[in-house]
């Protein structure tokens, strides 16, 4: 059983872009072994992502590789979640610029990860045995993202009264954007109906559960959702996608003929 | 990534005491051991200026790992294809690494990683002047691996058998990884040697520039090395900057063959009397310069450094305090 492409690409996007994130704190971190932690989940990102896009381009066939699908796609051609494009830092335009916080990343990690582990759990059991399989080899590096991050989250909650008031304005920020992980888009439909991919709505008890949970033991409060529901799994980004991989793309781009 | 500056003098370096004449036996042990090639460990007698001098050359190392860290990092985003990014990323996370053990290792003579931290921070500390030039292309990032790698590798081979044990013991595994850094920086260069036009020329270019500040990185000539003398008697120092240099030289020149990248020296020639390469002068006034604070990257360097340490305050703070509360909570409960 195949996968539709699409569905591949929105698993294989979340991961690069979130990857490309955390890599930015490579050198940056609030403390070595925070550099290096980082970087770990970052190169867990990359590593799914490559495995995701080398499926995709092997069902695509034709001159697709996994590069030329994570370098030579643009903005909209991008299936991630918007969480997973955001700057590390609070609401701010596309071409405002701050200061990196900490905060803002351990809390899109937490969320993301969280709803990961449910995801890949599932996918183990997908007709499609190449996507289950890397769903198998994803599961346990996404249990060590959320272990990481659920760490620090309850760290930052519970610790001074400015790092409670960071982490909590974080939440603030990011939860809105989950509201994206419960909606259906086609490519997720469709990976439904042939059996190979999860109905994600069903997963949502068991993330709340685990959101809740840590938010309390961290002391942080969930706010209640209202507002706009972001829709980058279909393709409608934020400002900052573009951003990140003009930055991305840049060299490869320069030298479309090149290998590397 | 590494060290260059062993025998560099900092203030704490200027300091350093005379080693007393006074027989003692701790003392004469210590003499002992060290005149018969065995490891001093951390629970050993040893004299200050032994204890000194070791901090000074492993924390300058330490640093160097991560200021090292940020020449390479301003690749990662834009790596031109997801397994290079990968390979860089992994590398960099090494260097990390390399700094989080040295660190340890000084940690066992009695420095704190946050004393160090704050000898890095204030200029006091040095580290590889190396890392004070900017990466301008992705090249840069291979003739890194293959070029300032190769040269640490060359540095630090004998650093594996230093009398300081945890040091010694650091260097074997960092010198494992940084063997392996050097080969896949190498093996980046041959993919863009066999590639477009533009790609060799890019390698070519880093080559250009990173070659001169690769033979710096062995340090001033013997000749004018004050501290070598006493560190080789140490055991801390076994092979001299110009033995090590022109082993680096002799090494290197076959794989710029291979890879078909011109070194640019036009006096680096073999000389078959001598059985090496012979090749010219390097600048000492630029390194000098540079090791001073004036080169092309120091100030951003540091300040980058001095930065995020400086942004990370909140979040080392919050996990102290989040410490203090578990264990105030487990003492309670215990209650
Ligand atoms: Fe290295
Ligand atoms: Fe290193």
């Amino acid at each position: 059983m195949s996968t539709p492409i699409d569905y591949l690409l929105h698993l294989a996007d979340n991961a690069v872009v979130l990857g490309q994130r955390n890599a930015e704190w490579c050198g940056h971190g609030p403390i070595l072994e925070e550099d290096l932690a980082l970087a770990n989940v970052s190169l867990d990102l990359i590593g799914q992502a490559r495995l995701l896009y080398q499926r995709a381009a092997e069902m695509m066939g034709g001159d697709a590789t996994e590069d030329k699908l994570a370098y030579f796609r643009d903005a909209h051609q991008f299936r991630n979640y918007t969480l997973l494009e955001l700057p590390h830092h609070g609401p701010l335009v596309g071409y405002a610029a701050a200061d990196r916080d900490y905060a803002t990343t351990i809390v899109r990690n937490f969320l993301y990860s969280a709803l990961m582990v449910l995801v890949w759990d599932k996918l183990q059991q997908s007709k499609d045995a190449g996507l289950a399989a890397i769903a198998a080899k994803s599961l346990k590096e996404a249990s060590y993202h959320l272990h990481h991050s659920r760490d620090w989250l309850v760290r930052l909650g519970d610790g001074t009264e400015e790092s409670h008031a960071r982490v909590q304005a974080a939440v603030n920020h990011l939860m809105p954007y989950t509201e994206e992980f419960w909606t259906t888009s086609p490519a997720e439909g469709s990976a439904v109906a042939a059996g190979v991919g999860i109905d994600v709505w069903a997963l949502r008890p068991d993330w709340d559960a685990m959101v809740n949970e840590a938010l309390e033991e961290a002391t942080l409060t969930r706010p209640n959702f209202h507002g706009y529901v972001t829709e980058g799994k279909i393709g409608l980004h934020s400002e900052h996608l573009s951003y990140l991989l003009g930055e991305m793309q840049t060299l490869a781009r320069a030298h479309p003929n090149a290998t590397w | 990534m590494y060290t260059q500056a062993m025998d560099i003098p900092d203030e704490s370096g200027k300091k350093l005491a005379v080693v007393p004449g006074t027989a003692s036996e701790l003392e004469a042990a210590f003499e002992a051991r060290i005149a018969a090639d065995g490891r001093i460990e951390p629970q050993d007698w040893m004299p200050d200026a032994y204890r000194r001098t070791l901090v000074r050359q492993i924390s300058q190392h330490a640093h160097s790992e991560i200021v090292g860290m940020l020449p390479e990092g301003n690749w990662i985003s834009r790596a031109p294809s997801l397994k290079r990014k990968a390979i860089l990323i992994a590398k960099v996370q090494d260097e990390g690494g390399h700094g989080l053990y040295l660190y340890s290792a000084a940690e066992t003579l009695g420095t704190g990683r946050d004393e160090m931290l704050a000898g890095l921070h204030s200029g006091k500390a040095k580290y590889s002047s190396i890392f004070n030039y900017p990466t301008l292309t992705w090249a840069d990032v291979g003739v890194i691996g293959w070029l300032v790698d190769g040269a640490a590798i060359m540095n630090q081979i004998p650093l594996c058998r230093c009398s300081y044990g945890p040091y010694a013991r650091a260097m074997i595994r960092v010198c494992k990884e940084e063997s392996f850094h050097q080969r896949q920086g190498y093996e980046a260069l041959l993919v863009m040697m066999k590639g477009t036009d533009e790609q060799r020329a890019m390698v070519q270019d880093a080559v250009n520039r990173y070659w001169w500040k690769c033979l710096a990185m062995f340090g001033p000539p013997d000749a004018d090395s004050p501290h070598s003398a006493q560190g080789m008697r140490w055991g801390i120092k076994r092979i001299s900057n110009d033995e090590l240099r022109q082993k680096f030289i002799d090494a290197t020149v076959p794989q710029a063959k291979v890879l078909g990248v011109t070194l640019p020296d036009p006096a680096l020639k073999w000389n078959e009397e001598r059985q090496h390469y012979d090749y010219g002068q390097i600048d000492w006034t630029e390194f000098w310069n540079t090791v001073e604070g004036n080169g092309p990257c120091n100030k951003e360097r540091l300040a980058t450094r001095v930065k995020a340490h400086n942004d990370g305050q909140w979040v080392r703070d919050a996990a102290l305090a989040y410490a203090r509360k578990q264990k105030e909570r487990a003492i309670k409960e215990a209650a």
